[in-house]
C-alpha cells in the first residue's frame, strides 16, 4: 500500500458495505504522523486548530476500528460525548464544547496589597538586668507590615503566649484544673510550673483577690505576689488586676511600684476606670499598658488617644485588647473587630498601628469546652468534654491570630501547644518531614 | 460583581416603581442588589421581553466575582462560591462553606452505613436553628470500578446528601457516575494525567468537577482555563493541602493568592476553592492529634477562603468546632447585634412562673431563651440594654448594673410585685456581685441562677418549686 490516501477515504470505502461484520487478515501500514512543530509553545488558537484536527483524525480511526469489529467504545472507557456511537450527540442548535487535547497553558499572576504602607508599632515586654530590669529575656511583639503569615511581606516576631496564674484557687473546667491542682494555692510555684511545664512564654498574674466582693485583699499585700512571681520566673510578666474598676487603679499602681524596671503589661487601662493612674503609674516605673475596650473600634481608637495625648504613654509602650469572644459566643465580632483594627493600622491609622492582646482563655466560658453533655435533648451527643475543651481554646486562639492578634492569654497546656505549633507553622519557624499528598486519596487513614 | 453603587444598576431597571419586589422604588431595590440582599429575578417587570437585554446585562454585571457551584440535587443541595470580598466586613461571606466527610470503598458495609448514618444525622441546635454536616466523600482506596460503585450505591441508599466522587482514575470515576451521575456529585479530580478523560466525564455527564495541581498554581490555571474553554464552568479548585511544616504555609499562602486573583478580576481562577485537612490523618499516627491537627487545618482553611473541606475525623470534638467557626465566619456581619430590650415571655408565665434576666446581646439571649424554651419551662425572660454586650462582659464593663435593670424593668412596664407573686427577680451566675445593688435599686428579692443557662433546668429543680414560693 504506497498510494497516500486519507484517513477518511478508508472510512469512505467501507460506508456502502452495511452488512460487514469484520474484516479478516486486514492489516494497516504505514505511519500515521503529526507534526506539530513551532517549539516554545503553542499559542492556544494554534493548539485549538490542532487539537481539533487531531480530535477528527482521531474519530476517524475509531470509525474504522469499529468497522474491523473492535469494541472501540471500550477501549475509550465510554469516555465521553462525540466518541462512543451516539453518546453525548451535539443538540441541534447549541455550541459543541470542543474537546482539548493540551493544556491551554497559563500563569497566575498575584501582587502585593499597595495600601499596607504602615508598620504596627514594635512593643518590648521585660527588661534583661542590661535595661534595669531582672528578666532573662524579653519578648518583641508587633512590628508587622501586612496581614499575620501574608506573603505580601515577613512577620518580624512570632506570636507569644502568656499563661494565667490567680492569686487565690479560682473555679475551672475540670480538663484545665487538673493540671494546676498542686499549685493552685500558690502564685509562684504556679508560674514556675507554667514555664518550666507548659512552655509558657510570659506568665500573666491576675490580683482577682483584691476584688471588695471577693476578698478585698489589700493593694499592698497584691504587690507582694506579684514580687514573689518576679522571683519565681526569669520571663517577663502581665499584671492583671480583678476588672473591679474602682479598686484596679490602686492595685495596679502599687504592683507597678514593686516591679519597677521590669516592664510589665499593666492589665488594663479601660474607659469606664481612672485609666489616667493606670498610665501615670507605666510611666513611671516603666511598663506597658493594656488598653482594654470591648469589641468596638471607635473605642479603641478613643482611648489609644487618650493614652497617647492625655497620658503621655509612649506609642512603644501600647498593648491593646479588644476583647475576645469565645467560639460560638461572639467570636464573629471579635474576629472581624481585630481584622479591620489590623487592616486600619496597616493602612495608616496611627491610632489603630498597636500590637493586640487576647484573653484566649474567655473560651472555657462556651458551655461546649466544660459541660459534661449538651443541655439539650435534640442535641447528637457531644462526645468527652476531656477533648471539647482544649480544642474550643485552639480554635478560638487560631481564628483571633489569624485576624492579627500577637499575644494570647492562655490556660490549657495542650491549647497552648498546639496553638504554637500552627502558629510558629505558619510563621515559617517549622520544619517538618514533607508529605507526599500526590496520592492522598488512595491512602489508609 | 461589577457595580459598585445602586445608581449604576438603576440605570437597568424598568424605573416604574411599581413595588413588586417589596421595596417602594426600584432605587431601593437597586441598594438591595447592590448589597446583594434581593435576587433580580425578584423583579417582575424586567423578566418580560422587551427588557430582555437589560436583563442578561445587568445579570452579567450583578454576577459575584467567585462563580457559584452547585453540588448534589433537591432539598440538599450545596451551594459555594460566590463571593465579592477578601473580608466578611466588607459585605459578608456567602454560602458557607461545605464540610464533607469521607468513607472508603474499602469499608466493611455495616461500618460503612453506620458511618454514614452518623454523619447525615450528626446536628446541634444553636441560635434558633440545627447546625449540621453537608455532604459525603466517597474515596477509591481499592482503585477498582465496580468495588467504587457498590460502595457509591449503597451510600446512596443510606443517604439524600450530596457527593464527593474521589479517584484519580477516571475508570473508577466513570463506575461511580453510572450510578450517581443524576445526582450532581462533584467529581475530584482532574489533575495533569488524567484531565482529558475527567473532562470527557464531566461533559458526559454535566457534573462540576474538581481540579488538583498540588502546590503548582499555573498548572491549576492552567486546568481552569482548558476546562472553561471546553465549556466546563462548574470547577472547583485544590493547590492541595499539604498538611504540615513550611509546606502548609506555601498551601495557606496558594490559597490567598487563589482567592485574591479571583476578586481581583482573573475569571480563570475565580472558582470555590477545595481544601483536604484529611491529609493530616497522613502526617499523624495518633487518632486525637491527627484529629486535632485537622480540626486546626479545617478552621484556618474555613477563615481563608476554603470553600468546600474534605474530613476525616467524625469525632464530636472535630465536628462541633468545625461547624462552630464555619457559622462564625459565614454569619452576616450586617445582621443585628441585639434583640430589642423588652420582657419576653417564655412559654406560658403566670404569677407562679420565675423572672430570669439576660443581656440584648442576640447571641446570649437566644442562648438562655433556647435553653428555658426546649426544656418546657416557662418563665418571664427580660433582656436588659447593654448595648449587646454579653453579661460577664457588661458587668466588667459597666454595661449591665441594677440602675440598667430597673430601667429594664420600668420600660417594660413590669412590676414585679403586681406580675409575680413572689418578687423575685433571678441575676444571671456571671452577674452575681449585682446581688446586693439590684435588691437596693428594684426593692425585690434576688437570687443568684447558674453561670450557665443550660443549667437552668438542673437549678430550678433545687431552688425554684411552685409550692414552697407561694
Amino acid at each position: 500500500m504506497t498510494k497516500k490516501i486519507k484517513l477518511s477515504d478508508i472510512t469512505d470505502m467501507f460506508k456502502d458495505m452495511g452488512d460487514i461484520e469484520a474484516l479478516e487478515g486486514v492489516t494497516i501500514e504505514g505511519d500515521i504522523e503529526l507534526d506539530i512543530s513551532g517549539g516554545g509553545g503553542l499559542n492556544p488558537a494554534l493548539a485549538y486548530a490542532l487539537g481539533h484536527e487531531t480530535a477528527q483524525i482521531s474519530v476517524h480511526l475509531a470509525n474504522i476500528s469499529r468497522m474491523l469489529g473492535y469494541p472501540v467504545d471500550q477501549a475509550f472507557g465510554g469516555m465521553g460525548a462525540g466518541m462512543g456511537a451516539g453518546a453525548g450527540a451535539p443538540v441541534a442548535g447549541m455550541p459543541v464544547p470542543s474537546r482539548l487535547n493540551e493544556l491551554i497553558s497559563s500563569k497566575l499572576e498575584v501582587g502585593n496589597v499597595e495600601e499596607w504602607k504602615h508598620t504596627i508599632q514594635e512593643v518590648t515586654l521585660g527588661a534583661t538586668s542590661a535595661d534595669g530590669g531582672s528578666r532573662k529575656s524579653t519578648i518583641t511583639i508587633g512590628g508587622e507590615n501586612a496581614l499575620p503569615f501574608y506573603f505580601d511581606a515577613e512577620m518580624p516576631h512570632r506570636n507569644y503566649v502568656t499563661m494565667d496564674v490567680f492569686d487565690m484557687p479560682i473555679g475551672m473546667a475540670k480538663a484545665v484544673k487538673m493540671n494546676y491542682e498542686d499549685v493552685i494555692n500558690d502564685p509562684a510555684e504556679w508560674a514556675k510550673k507554667v514555664v518550666r511545664d507548659f512552655n509558657a512564654d510570659m506568665v500573666t498574674i491576675h490580683l482577682i483577690s483584691t476584688d471588695p466582693l471577693i476578698n478585698d485583699t489589700p493593694a499592698r499585700d497584691a504587690a507582694k505576689v506579684v514580687e514573689d512571681v518576679l522571683q519565681a520566673v526569669d520571663v517577663p510578666i502581665v499584671i492583671g488586676g480583678s476588672g473591679n474598676p474602682q479598686k484596679d487603679p490602686e492595685v495596679l499602681e502599687k504592683a507597678a511600684e514593686v516591679a519597677e524596671g521590669e516592664r510589665c503589661l499593666l492589665a488594663s487601662a479601660s474607659l469606664n476606670l481612672d485609666y489616667e493612674r493606670i498610665a501615670k503609674a507605666a510611666n513611671d516605673y516603666g511598663h506597658a499598658v493594656l488598653s482594654w475596650t470591648q469589641l468596638e473600634i471607635n473605642a479603641q481608637k478613643e482611648l489609644n488617644r487618650k493614652l497617647m495625648k492625655q497620658c503621655n504613654v509612649p506609642r512603644e509602650n501600647i498593648v491593646m485588647d479588644p476583647t475576645t469572644a469565645a467560639l460560638g459566643y461572639g467570636l464573629d465580632y471579635a474576629y472581624t473587630n481585630m481584622e479591620r483594627i489590623r487592616l486600619a493600622g496597616l493602612m495608616g491609622d496611627d491610632e489603630l498601628t498597636f500590637p493586640m492582646s487576647s484573653g484566649t482563655t474567655n473560651a472555657w466560658g462556651a458551655r461546649e469546652s466544660w459541660m459534661v453533655s449538651s443541655p439539650l435533648k435534640q442535641d447528637s451527643d457531644w462526645g468527652p468534654r476531656e477533648y471539647r475543651g482544649p480544642i474550643w481554646e485552639i480554635v478560638t486562639g487560631l481564628s483571633l491570630a489569624l485576624a492579627g492578634n500577637d499575644l494570647f492569654m492562655m490556660m490549657h497546656p495542650t491549647s497552648v501547644q498546639v496553638l504554637k505549633e500552627i502558629t510558629q507553622t505558619l510563621f515559617g519557624s517549622i520544619e517538618e518531614e514533607p508529605v507526599d499528598i500526590t496520592n492522598w486519596i488512595g491512602a489508609e487513614v | 460583581m461589577k457595580l459598585n453603587s445602586p445608581l449604576q444598576a438603576y440605570k437597568f431597571l424598568p424605573g416604574t416603581n411599581c413595588g413588586e419586589c417589596g421595596e417602594v422604588t426600584c432605587m431601593a431595590f437597586a441598594s438591595h442588589l447592590i448589597d446583594r440582599s434581593h435576587k433580580l429575578t425578584d423583579c417582575g417587570p424586567i423578566l418580560v421581553d422587551k427588557f430582555k437585554k437589560k436583563y442578561a446585562e445587568l445579570e452579567g454585571l450583578l454576577a459575584p466575582e467567585i462563580r457559584e457551584v452547585e453540588i448534589g440535587v433537591g432539598d440538599n443541595i450545596v451551594k459555594i462560591g460566590g463571593d465579592d470580598v477578601l473580608y466578611r466586613h466588607k459585605l459578608t461571606f456567602f454560602n458557607q462553606n461545605a464540610l464533607a466527610y469521607d468513607v472508603w470503598d474499602t469499608m466493611d458495609e455495616v461500618d460503612l452505613v453506620a458511618r454514614v448514618e452518623q454523619i447525615r444525622d450528626f446536628k446541634k441546635f444553636y441560635v434558633g436553628e440545627y447546625l449540621t454536616l453537608d455532604m459525603i466523600a466517597v474515596r477509591s482506596v481499592s482503585d477498582d470500578p465496580k468495588t467504587f460503585a457498590d460502595t457509591v450505591k449503597m451510600v446512596m441508599d443510606t443517604t439524600d446528601l450530596p457527593l464527593v466522587l474521589c479517584s484519580f482514575n477516571p475508570k473508577v470515576l466513570k463506575a461511580g457516575l453510572e450510578v450517581a451521575g443524576d445526582k450532581n456529585p462533584l467529581i475530584y479530580a482532574a489533575n495533569k494525567d488524567n484531565w482529558r478523560e475527567v473532562a470527557g466525564l464531566a461533559l458526559e455527564y454535566k457534573v462540576p468537577v474538581g481540579l488538583f495541581a498540588p502546590n503548582d498554581l499555573d498548572m491549576l490555571k492552567s486546568l481552569a482555563k482548558t476546562f472553561l474553554e471546553m465549556g466546563i464552568e462548574n470547577l472547583v479548585l485544590d493547590p492541595g493541602t499539604f498538611p504540615t511544616g513550611k509546606d502548609l504555609r506555601t498551601t495557606f499562602h496558594n490559597f490567598l493568592k487563589i482567592r485574591r486573583a479571583g476578586i481581583g478580576g482573573d475569571r480563570d481562577i475565580a472558582f470555590p476553592i477545595m481544601a483536604v485537612p484529611l491529609t493530616a490523618w497522613m502526617a499523624h499516627d495518633d487518632p486525637v492529634s491527627a484529629s486535632y491537627w485537622e480540626t486546626v487545618v479545617a478552621s484556618m482553611f474555613t477563615i481563608k477562603y476554603g470553600d468546600i473541606m474534605l474530613l476525616h475525623s467524625i469525632e464530636p470534638y472535630a465536628l462541633l468546632p468545625e461547624m462552630h467557626i464555619r457559622d462564625t465566619i459565614y454569619t452576616d456581619p450586617r445582621k443585628p447585634v441585639t434583640v430589642d430590650p423588652a420582657m419576653y415571655e417564655v412559654g406560658s408565665p403566670t404569677a407562679d412562673s420565675p423572672v430570669f434576666l439576660t443581656t440584648n446581646f442576640a447571641l446570649t439571649y437566644y442562648t438562655v431563651e433556647s435553653d428555658i424554651s426546649s426544656n418546657g419551662i416557662d418563665c418571664y425572660l427580660l433582656a436588659v440594654d447593654t448595648d449587646g454586650i454579653g453579661v460577664e462582659a457588661a458587668v466588667a464593663g459597666g454595661q449591665l448594673t441594677a440602675a440598667k435593670i430597673k430601667k429594664g424593668l420600668d420600660d417594660a412596664g413590669f412590676n414585679l410585685k403586681d406580675k409575680t407573686n413572689h418578687n423575685i427577680i433571678i441575676l444571671p451566675g456571671l452577674a452575681a456581685r449585682l446581688q446586693g445593688d439590684v435588691e437596693d435599686e428594684v426593692g425585690s428579692d434576688v437570687m443568684i441562677g447558674p453561670p450557665d443557662s443550660g443549667r437552668i433546668p438542673g437549678w430550678m429543680e433545687v431552688n425554684w418549686s411552685r409550692e414552697e414560693k407561694k
